[in-house]
């Protein structure tokens, strides 16, 4: 919640001064996700911890060499979130259960309507209709707001590369599979079929029969159903999802309905942005304070890293 | 073990099959070992040791589901399955579709409006959960990947196992 807050302070705060209100009519969760979407089930009852996804993940995506081997179980002793150099990882909860831990595989889950995307000035992200969150990484200029904007603390950045700072997450393998109607990797390679593949509606059918059928094996909720407007990615859970790290306070209303005032003149600022920003720069660094219209100049700057 | 019968030649494919005792004519002889994962890239095909199995767990049922012997029990099953006869498929592969969600298999599900069992394993996760819940549940079996399968060369690369300063879980020399 900070950090949206944050965000709304940053983006609205010198855009509505500078814009207005917009009439570009988002609705909060009228947008029920693209009919076409797919998703992944994630039954988290099924996973046994052996990272095999994020092997899988690792190759697919050509990401660097990770620290210590993929079966190394030393990795749960901490929760890790993704990276840019690992879009999915996989945390232990419940250790001390005498049921035993449960895993949960964790990724950007593809939200029906991205707080990243709203959050881009640049266009940077696009939702693709068979449901991927996608990013052109040729348009991103680092300034990292989808980081602060997304609830689930999805999208990495990657210090390393100097010259193209760039954003980096899970697409759900859109360019080499998804977009061919296949599965993303990590499921294709789960062993223990906790990840099922297929059409998100579809999915959430499954999800809620399993619950009823094995009424003893679940809590009667599928995660990312509703929350935030509702994602790609779904969830099933032997205990309450908060003991299994997930956000359980996120509301079912889209992100977007936060940020809305601010999204209209996202196309604006596109076009005008170079010189925007440009003109803030030597702002910043050629004058001394107390000049006009300084609040909405600084609101803008700490927009950029 | 009086459901034999219900073995049929077809149905037996889950992969390469080695057979020791001839059965008779109409019905397929029992294995009693069968090679799993038999074109494995990861893991190296091994040999599952059917007979041994067979001793031990006495029910076929057990991880033949309702195709042969014993009449099914669990609940959801039960539902519809109570007087079903064995069914002629026995093998996993038989029911279980290698390709779960490949674009043809999801496309075929949506098509059947009728169809039941949606929520159907693939091969490679029934077999697992088969095979790991029951260890896992009777506390005597193996349950660790390379326990059951040791790695190939290419493996071993693709989860990293090689390369400095790596700590991997099952210490594999290879
Ligand atoms: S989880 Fe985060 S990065 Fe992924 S689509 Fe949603 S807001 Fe964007
Ligand atoms: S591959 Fe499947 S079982 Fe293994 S950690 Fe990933 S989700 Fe869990």
């Amino acid at each position: 919640m900070k950090r949206r807050n944050f965000l709304k302070a940053c983006l609205i705060g010198g855009t509505t001064i500078a814009l207005g209100k917009t009439n570009k009519g988002w609705a909060s969760g009228s947008f029920e996700g693209y009919p076409e979407a797919m998703g992944v089930l994630v039954d988290t009852t099924r996973c046994i911890g052996c990272r095999s996804c994020e092997a899988a993940c690792n190759k697919e995506q050509k990401l660097p060499e990770p620290d210590t081997s993929f079966d190394d179980p030393s990795v749960f002793e901490h929760d890790r979130r993704p990276t840019a150099k690992a879009y999915t990882v996989v945390n232990r909860y419940q250790k001390e259960q005498p049921s035993g831990p449960v895993y949960r595989k964790v990724q950007c889950n593809h939200c029906n309507e991205p707080a990243c995307l709203t959050s881009c000035f640049v266009n940077a992200y696009t939702k693709t209709k068979e449901g991927a969150v996608i990013y052109n990484s040729k348009v991103c200029v680092g300034c990292r707001n989808c980081m602060i904007a997304c609830p689930f603390n999805a999208p990495g950045y990657d210090y390393d590369s100097a010259t193209n700072p760039i954003v980096k997450k899970c697409i759900l393998c859109y360019d080499t599979r998804l977009k061919y109607g296949k599965p993303p990797a990590c499921v294709e390679i789960c062993p223990q079929e906790a990840l099922t593949f297929g059409h998100r509606a579809d999915l959430i059918k499954l999800a809620h029969e399993r619950i009823r059928a094995t009424p003893d094996r679940y809590v009667d909720h599928v995660y990312g159903e509703k929350e935030v407007g509702g994602t790609s990615w779904l969830y099933l859970a032997p205990v309450g999802f908060d003991k299994l790290g997930f956000d359980t306070t996120l509301s079912n209303d889209p992100i977007i309905s936060n940020v809305k005032d601010f999204l209209g003149m996202v196309p604006m600022v596109l076009s005008i942005w170079p010189a925007l920003f440009s003109g803030i720069h030597l702002l910043c660094k050629n004058q001394e304070h107390d000049g006009h219209g300084h609040d909405t100049d600084s609101n803008q700057e700490d927009t950029k890293p | 073990m009086s459901s034999y019968k219900h073995f049929i030649v077809a149905a037996l494919s889950i992969s390469a099959i080695s057979v020791s005792s001839p059965a008779a004519l109409q019905c397929a002889p029992v294995p009693d070992s069968v090679t799993l994962n038999p074109n494995g890239k990861l893991y190296s095909p091994f040999t599952f040791n059917h007979a041994k199995h067979i001793q031990s767990i006495k029910e076929c049922a057990d991880c033949h589901h309702h195709t042969t012997g014993t009449l099914v029990l669990a609940p959801n099953c039960a539902r519809c399955h109570q007087n079903s006869s064995p069914t002629a498929v026995v093998s996993c592969k038989g029911c279980h579709l290698a390709a779960p969600f490949s674009p043809e298999t999801l496309a075929a599900k949506r098509a059947d409006k009728q169809r039941y069992h949606l929520d159907k394993m693939g091969l490679k996760g029934a077999m697992h959960q088969n095979c790991i819940g029951c260890h896992n549940k009777l506390g005597n079996g193996p349950t660790g990947c390379q326990d059951c399968h040791p790695r190939t060369k290419e493996g071993a690369a693709f989860y990293s196992t090689n390369r400095k300063g790596a700590k991997p879980a099952h210490a594999e020399e290879e």
